[in-house]
């Protein structure tokens, strides 16, 4: 079995989830023998890119260093687009080309692109020129290889999935690991939505992380349901084994209260802040640490100065890596308040640390974890009143943390990817 | 010639409200939930198993027995929200083919923590079930049938009672069958009656169960497995808590006409009989002592503590609860002191298993709370405002102290 795999980040770079869960997947399909084609949006030239969120790991770092990831991917092949495509173009001009693609079967030279295009100001346009663009630089890759299946991940990749999938007549899984209901709640992105929908019907096989988003696309994207299977993301246990210096300096009888995550509103962070302000009242030598960055950054910022807790929040920006690890060692709870998560591996991660979570009722997650707290991401009294317990009662701390981790372990990437790989047999027998 | 000893359990807790850190109330206790569980196990298993019993009894003659154990917080909450089910155990009583059996008013783990507030417990149940059913309890059952020899000591000690019962263990029994009158070590005056867990489990758990080898069970089939119990055994205990029947065992699995059928099946053998615990200790020579040096109960498939005293959430919570004692006590406040002690229910602790939890098995059935570890939080906020009412002590304690 041979997968051709869309993506769109992969570690050591990542923004958020998606790149774990990419690396997670490809890793443990490597071990079950399947072969993978991973296909990465490889910016052209640094100087030239304006989709920084999204890119700028890649931009930092060539997807050649992935090289250091070889052994434990030998299965896994990666494919970063290099055709020297320029960033400015219009989707109108990639989709008319890939239509041309499809119709004739076989490439089309690019021409020369048109660079004229300036509207730039537009988050939304410059990230749907780079969809289209990496969609038709896939559609050549694709051609250049051989595979069973195609898999691609996130709405990014659903226009390149398709297309290879026009292409080559090989059947497509849309891998849903976030909705726009999710991202953006009732006021959808009305381009992006149809793009996700598009995706989603043209898919043979949809892969929900979780029933919460299974029923976002049943019930938001008119997809039946007998089309979309769950499968659960996993968590990576080696990414703990790295050995760390114990922080010993941090020797304080302050407690740590951890948000860490996007600070964006699918996250919830205000719900965190209104939580910490509770729990301010009762519980004096709290520290609320939110590590991550996001467009509600500043306004989180502000908001915690005017509620007067200014100096118990700490923002550390974004972390990876080592950073991750050395916040979660601090962390005596970890909160996830999330108004939306369609799965959510961050918990995950910290359960892995010997952290104690309290997620919100609102996450995919809560579907698999039973050794967890859960709040309705609204209720910031119930919020505030786990929190405090967590911090007073030790024996909470010690049974959340030994059970939960247990619990993780039993969420390997083996069983994600497995579970994949039957995905992928049904398409192959219903050809 | 075997007999049969059924007792039925019959207890509900009163269950705690939801009680975050920042309330400061003293009511903890969810009347509507209380209430309305209270009113739905009445319509479903007391009142429709009461009647079915009464007439069983009255149409046998006196042939047919059984006995009960009763909470004391069970009769409180019957007295409140459901009176006409202490009418009905009330009229079982004046049959006189129904015994009730002595345990701690507060169905609580005191014996494991406070040798001296559960005696008061006990004194207490023994006077509520005199008050209410015009007898003394004779025999002894312990809360979830927690067990072992010094227990036994200890209700041998009092002189009050004649048997004690507690859980047919396998590993400890090991050869020896359960049907038989057994003593503990070092209790001349005392009898020791054995659940057939098998038997009572057959009703209890598996009669339902269509994956079950025997379903459906029949009364008759049923009968017949007593029967074989001739020439080797003198008593059936079939002990199960009464919410088996119409609310473990929905009435739609013919519980009720299993139960109906049942005595006719039983004595339609001459050699068989119905016998209370009481009886059956007054008929019965030991046959041999048990040695139980080790708590057992009859919870799960462990039979050990481990369903109330299984994580470290558990024994805080009831380690806390304990070391409060003196201070509540001190208080000399009636409500104080009724509250703690209806925090002592067992089951407010087995809410915070976490054995299985995952597994999503029975434990979660009897479970108000989404989690053992909600239940816990609950717990520690209530019970740590129930320490704010004894704070008075406490700074008078400092100040012996400094």
């Amino acid at each position: 079995m041979k997968i051709f795999m869309l993506g769109w980040e992969f570690p050591p770079f990542i923004s958020g989830g998606l790149g774990t869960a990419c690396h997670g997947l490809t890793k443990a399909m490597s071990k079950i023998g399947v072969e993978v084609i991973f296909v990465l949006p490889k910016p052209i030239d640094p100087a030239f890119s304006t989709h920084v969120t999204m890119l700028s790991p890649l931009q930092a770092r060539g997807v050649d260093d992935l090289t250091t990831e070889q052994s434990e991917l030998k299965n896994v092949r990666f494919r970063p687009i290099e055709s020297p495509l320029q960033p400015y173009s219009t989707p109108e001009y990639y989709h008319r080309h890939l239509e041309e693609i499809i119709k004739q079967k076989r490439l089309v030279e690019l021409e020369e692109i048109d660079t004229t295009y300036s509207d730039t100001s537009q988050y939304c346009g410059d990230m749907l020129t780079e969809v289209s663009r990496y969609a038709a630089a896939a559609v050549r890759l694709a051609q250049q290889e051989e595979f069973d299946v195609i898999h691609a991940h996130d709405w990014m990749t659903y226009p390149a999935g398709i297309a290879v999938a026009a292409v080559t007549g090989k059947p497509l899984v849309v891998h849903v690991h976030s909705t726009e209901f999710d991202r953006s709640g009732e006021h959808v992105n009305q381009p992006l939505y149809d793009i996700e929908r598009r995706g989603m019907h043209a898919a043979d096989k949809i892969i929900a992380v979780s029933h919460l988003t299974r029923n976002i696309i049943i019930t938001r994207y008119g997809v039946k349901g007998e089309k979309v299977e769950v499968v659960y993301n996993g968590v990576d246990r080696e990414l703990s084994s790295l050995n760390f210096d114990k922080m010993g300096s941090i020797k304080s009888d302050e407690k740590i209260v951890l948000f860490l995550g996007r600070i964006t509103m699918q996250k919830g962070p205000e719900y965190f802040l209104m939580a910490a302000k509770q729990v301010l009242e009762v519980m004096d030598n709290v520290k609320f640490v939110m590590a991550g960055a996001g467009d509600m950054m500043g306004r989180t910022i502000e908001m915690a100065a005017a509620m007067g807790i200014g100096q118990k929040v700490l923002f550390t920006g974004f972390l990876q890596g080592q950073d991750v690890q050395k916040v979660f060692e601090m962390a005596d709870l970890y909160v996830m308040p999330s108004v939306s998560e369609p799965f959510g591996i961050a918990p995950l991660e910290a359960l892995n640390h010997d952290v104690p979570v309290l997620i919100s009722k609102q996450s995919g997650v809560a579907e698999v974890l039973t050794h967890v707290l859960k709040v309705d991401f609204w209720d910031v009294k119930e919020m505030a009143n786990k929190i405090l317990a967590v911090l007073r009662y030790p024996p909470l701390h010690m049974t959340l943390r030994e059970h939960g981790n247990f619990e993780v372990r039993k969420l390997a990437w083996e069983d994600t990817a497995a579970k994949c790989l039957a995905v992928y047999e049904g398409l192959m027998v219903q050809v | 010639m075997p007999s049969v000893c059924f007792y039925f359990q019959v207890h509900q807790p009163f269950r705690l409200r939801h009680y975050t850190v920042f309330d400061d109330s003293t009511s903890y206790f969810d009347e509507f939930k209380n209430a309305s569980v209270c009113r739905k196990v009445a319509n479903k298993c007391y009142l429709p198993t009461n009647r079915l019993l009464l007439d069983t009894i009255r149409r046998f003659d006196g042939r047919f027995k059984v006995a009960y154990s009763i909470t004391g917080v069970l009769l409180e909450q019957l007295h409140e929200y459901c009176p006409e089910v202490v009418s009905t155990f009330d009229a079982l009583a004046q049959t006189g083919c129904v015994e009730f059996l002595a345990e701690t008013y507060y169905h609580s783990l005191s014996w494991l923590y406070s040798p001296e507030e559960f005696v008061e417990q006990v004194e207490k149940h023994i006077e509520t079930v005199e008050h209410l059913f015009g007898q003394t309890p004779r025999i002894f059952r312990n809360t979830e049938l927690i067990y072992n020899n010094d227990l036994a000591k200890a209700i041998s000690a009092t002189g009050r009672f004649d048997a004690i019962i507690a859980e047919g263990v396998d590993h400890i029994l090991g050869y020896r069958s359960p049907n038989f009158v057994y003593r503990p070590p070092d209790c001349d005056n005392l009898k020791l009656l054995l659940k057939n867990y098998a038997l009572s489990d057959d009703i209890a758990f598996r009669f339902s169960n269509r994956n079950w080898a025997e379903f459906p069970l029949m009364a008759e089939k049923y009968a017949n497995w007593i029967h074989d119990v001739n020439g080797n055994g003198n008593v059936v205990n079939l002990f199960m808590d009464y919410e088996t029947f119409g609310e473990h065992q929905w009435q739609d699995t013919g519980i009720f006409n299993f139960m109906q059928r049942l005595p006719y099946e039983i004595l339609k053998h001459p050699d068989n009989d119905f016998k209370t615990p009481s009886e059956v200790a007054a008929s019965y020579d030991a046959v041999d002592t048990v040695d139980m040096p080790h708590i057992t109960s009859w919870a799960d498939i462990e039979r050990d503590l481990s369903a109330w005293l299984g994580n470290a959430m558990q024994s805080n919570a009831l380690h806390e609860l304990y070391r409060l004692e003196k201070r509540v006590k001190e208080t000399g406040d009636k409500n104080t002191i009724n509250d703690w002690r209806r925090l002592q229910t067992s089951d407010h602790f087995y809410y915070m298993c976490t054995k299985y939890f995952s597994d999503g098995d029975v434990h979660k059935y009897f479970n108000p709370y989404d989690s053992p570890y909600d239940s816990y939080i609950n717990f520690m906020n209530v019970l740590n405002n129930l320490t704010s009412r004894c704070t008075g002590v406490d700074a008078a304690e400092a100040k012996v102290a400094g």
